[in-house]
């Protein structure tokens, strides 16, 4: 049993840590970027604006993307790596 | 060819082919209406999410809400896609290996409570009739311009459309019959847009063209809308926003809310297998991003350009004469979505923003108010007609609305109809219900839910997109974080999360129907619905995201002081987290 729930454990907890990680830059280029640290991101232009501004209405949504593929092939390899992935 | 004949073609020709589509794929047991057979490949998938999703509030709405707010309104943009992180990292791959047809159904088997489930049923219920409403309206605007139809009369017919697709197919009708949508609804939202940012900015990508340079003035195209809207008072179009903790909590609100949408979730029950249902999650914001990426484009280009319609000689000249104003203003006025009123009586279109610190500008000018009203909801509608463009693309612009407004309907239709039947009637109230009652108790719910939201919508409580943000302020507080507790803890048991979510939900309900009016019955709000009277400046809009952390708060809290959940509980919360593991970690 200890084996078996052992390698369980650490397979959710890599999971854990993929998923916490990109939360942090999620939250960094949406909440951070696009409208908290907009201000200290003022002083670099972008097409007659800010960057801030292009983190809010295109830059975020960019990443987003980027992050979930980044999160299903990392997830898929930690599967099949603890042996849990699908037939 | 009049332009009426061309809308009804495009219109008509599409809804064609759905229904086609709808009858070719006809549900043919239960589990084809709920579920699609569960033979869906990631890619077709993510493009019914994609259409299911993207609903009258991206399509028709958004642009509009964007155009007038700015920078202010960039909230919906990463709000609507940001949630698919949450989505692909926290909900849908567990939930796909829990392998149930309906949200509450998981709930229910999670909290091991009926009660927990019929919660969920109310939560899931409030949120997607509040949904339908925005798409009522959303349609209802769409079909009184292009059928030449008045306001009410749009409605009805969008209802009875709705009607009969939604209850024709089910599940595996509906997912053919979105993807068919998508193509439809990204085709007309991009091809109007290219032209428009070709016409601007010499670019042929609009999310390119939205940061190159104007090419009647030669300054970068933001920096121009900005000088043009200024000189008339309004705010800087890119100006920061003072309010930041609302705008992050309206953003957050949104996302949570995405995650926690029942008829986005059930998309993910449809894929083959766990690794599909992540790989879905990002297609479908692909997909999304197509849309979500020009949107901000269309809503800077069509205001600027709508300001130089009324302004052509720019803004320190006169304004159009009314008898002079293009067609597509007078066509909009027999909505009633544009209004005109001559308040200096001088026979011109003086629109501007009627703020303290313009107003000596404006007296000077001779100016005696804003005369011309915009309803926002049109401008995705009306910006092909407002650049000029060929009758064919406003024909395609009115079947993408449409394509976009019933084809969430549909969606949120299902998930209601299936939390009905399947969650309630089998669920509760008769387990011995045959798969034919079943069928016949789901199609009954959703006209119900139809009629209700019929109603409501002929006087929403907002632009569709805001009535729509307000949906997602419900799941956000009620079933999301529900969901999240039931995948990511093992100690919250079914008091905590009943507490949680019935906590949730009325707290939201409650900050909402405040300044909204009770079950969004006009005229019954206790507050006006304005800044001044919003709890620390935060909108009913914005309040979703207070409400799950009330949710969060309230069912640890519960939880911690009762007893531990069972130990099969606590087995079967293993077992999602593993795509395979679940049996062998029963065995030991």
């Amino acid at each position: 049993m200890s084996g078996h729930s052992y390698d369980a454990e650490n397979y959710w907890k890599a999971n854990l840590r993929l998923i916490v990680g990109s939360l942090v830059v999620w939250a960094l280029v949406s909440y951070g970027f696009a409208i908290l640290l907009r201000p200290m991101l003022a002083g670099i232009p972008v097409g007659g604006t800010d960057l801030g501004f292009w983190f809010a209405q295109q830059g975020s949504i960019l990443t987003f993307i980027a992050l979930i593929f980044h999160y299903a092939w990392r997830m898929n390899k930690i599967d099949e790596k603890f042996g849990v992935h699908e037939e | 060819m009049s332009q009426f004949a061309i809308n009804i073609m495009f219109v008509g020709g599409s809804f064609l082919l759905y229904i086609l589509i709808a009858i070719w794929a006809k549900a043919g047991t239960t589990k084809d209406f709920y579920v699609a057979g569960g033979g869906v490949h990631p890619v077709t998938n993510g493009m019914a999410i994609g259409a299911d999703w993207m609903s009258a509030a991206s399509f028709i709405s958004m642009a509009g809400l964007i155009a007038a707010g700015g920078y202010a309104n960039s909230t919906f943009l990463m709000g609507w896609t940001g949630g698919y992180v949450l989505l692909a990292m926290l909900l849908a791959p567990y939930l796909r290996k829990f392998g149930k047809f309906t949200v509450p159904e998981f709930i229910g088997d999670r909290f091991y409570s009926k009660n927990a489930r019929l919660v969920a049923v109310v939560c899931l219920i409030v949120a997607s009739v509040t949904y339908v409403i925005g798409q009522m309206a959303g349609a209802g605007v769409a079909f009184s311009r292009f059928l030449e139809v008045d306001s009410t009369m749009g409605l009805m017919i969008a209802a009875i459309v709705v009607f009969i697709y939604a209850v024709l197919g089910g599940m595996k009708g509906i997912t053919y019959t979105q993807v068919a949508q998508y193509c439809v609804l990204i085709i007309a939202y991009t091809i109007p847009a290219v032209f428009i940012s070709l016409q601007l900015t010499d670019t042929a990508l609009p999310a390119i063209g939205l940061f190159s340079t104007h090419v009647d003035s030669g300054v970068p195209l933001l920096t121009k809308l900005n000088e043009v809207i200024t000189d008339l008072g309004f705010n800087e179009y890119t100006a920061d926003v003072d309010n930041k903790l609302n705008m992050v909590l309206f953003t957050l609100s949104l996302m949570i809310g995405t995650a926690g949408l029942p008829h986005v979730i059930i998309r993910f029950f449809t894929v083959p297998k766990v690794a599909d249902a992540r790989w879905s999650a990002g297609w479908a914001l692909v997909f999304i991003a197509i849309l979500y990426l020009t949107a901000p484009a269309v809503a800077s280009m069509a205001r600027l350009n709508l300001m130089t319609t009324i302004y052509p000689d720019g803004t320190s000249a006169e304004a159009i004469q009314y008898e002079d104003r293009p067609n597509w203003i007078r066509e909009w006025e027999v909505t009633g979505l544009i209004q005109f009123t001559d308040k200096n009586e001088d026979g011109r279109i003086q629109l501007y923003n009627e703020s303290p610190a313009f107003e000596a500008e404006a007296n000077a000018r001779g100016w005696k108010g804003n005369e011309l009203v915009v309803n926002r909801d049109i401008l995705v509608l009306a910006n092909p007609e407002i650049a000029n463009l060929p009758g064919w693309v406003i024909g395609l612009i009115a079947a993408g609305g449409l394509a976009a407004a019933l084809s969430t309907a549909a969606g949120l239709l299902l998930a209601i109809s299936s939390a009905v039947s399947h969650d309630l009637i089998k669920g509760a109230i008769n387990p011995k219900i045959t798969e034919k009652g079943e069928l016949m108790a789901a199609r009954i719910s959703m006209a119900v839910a139809i009629v209700v939201a019929t109603w409501l919508g002929a006087n929403p409580p907002g632009f569709a997109a805001q009535v729509v943000a307000l949906a997602f302020g419900i799941a956000a507080a009620s079933l999301f974080p529900a969901l999240m507790m039931g995948i990511f803890s093992k100690r919250v048991n079914n008091t905590g999360a009943i507490a949680g979510m019935l906590t949730g939900l009325g707290f939201t309900l409650t900050y909402i129907f405040v300044y909204k009016g009770w079950l969004f019955i006009p005229g019954t709000n206790n507050l006006p619905d304005t800044p001044e009277n919003w709890v620390l400046g935060i909108s009913p809009l914005s309040i979703g995201a207070v409400g799950a952390i009330v949710n969060f708060t309230v069912a640890f809290l519960v939880s911690n002081a009762t007893e531990e959940p069972p130990v099969e509980i606590q087995e079967l919360v293993e077992s999602v987290r593993y795509p395979r593991g679940a049996g062998q970690a029963q065995d030991h």
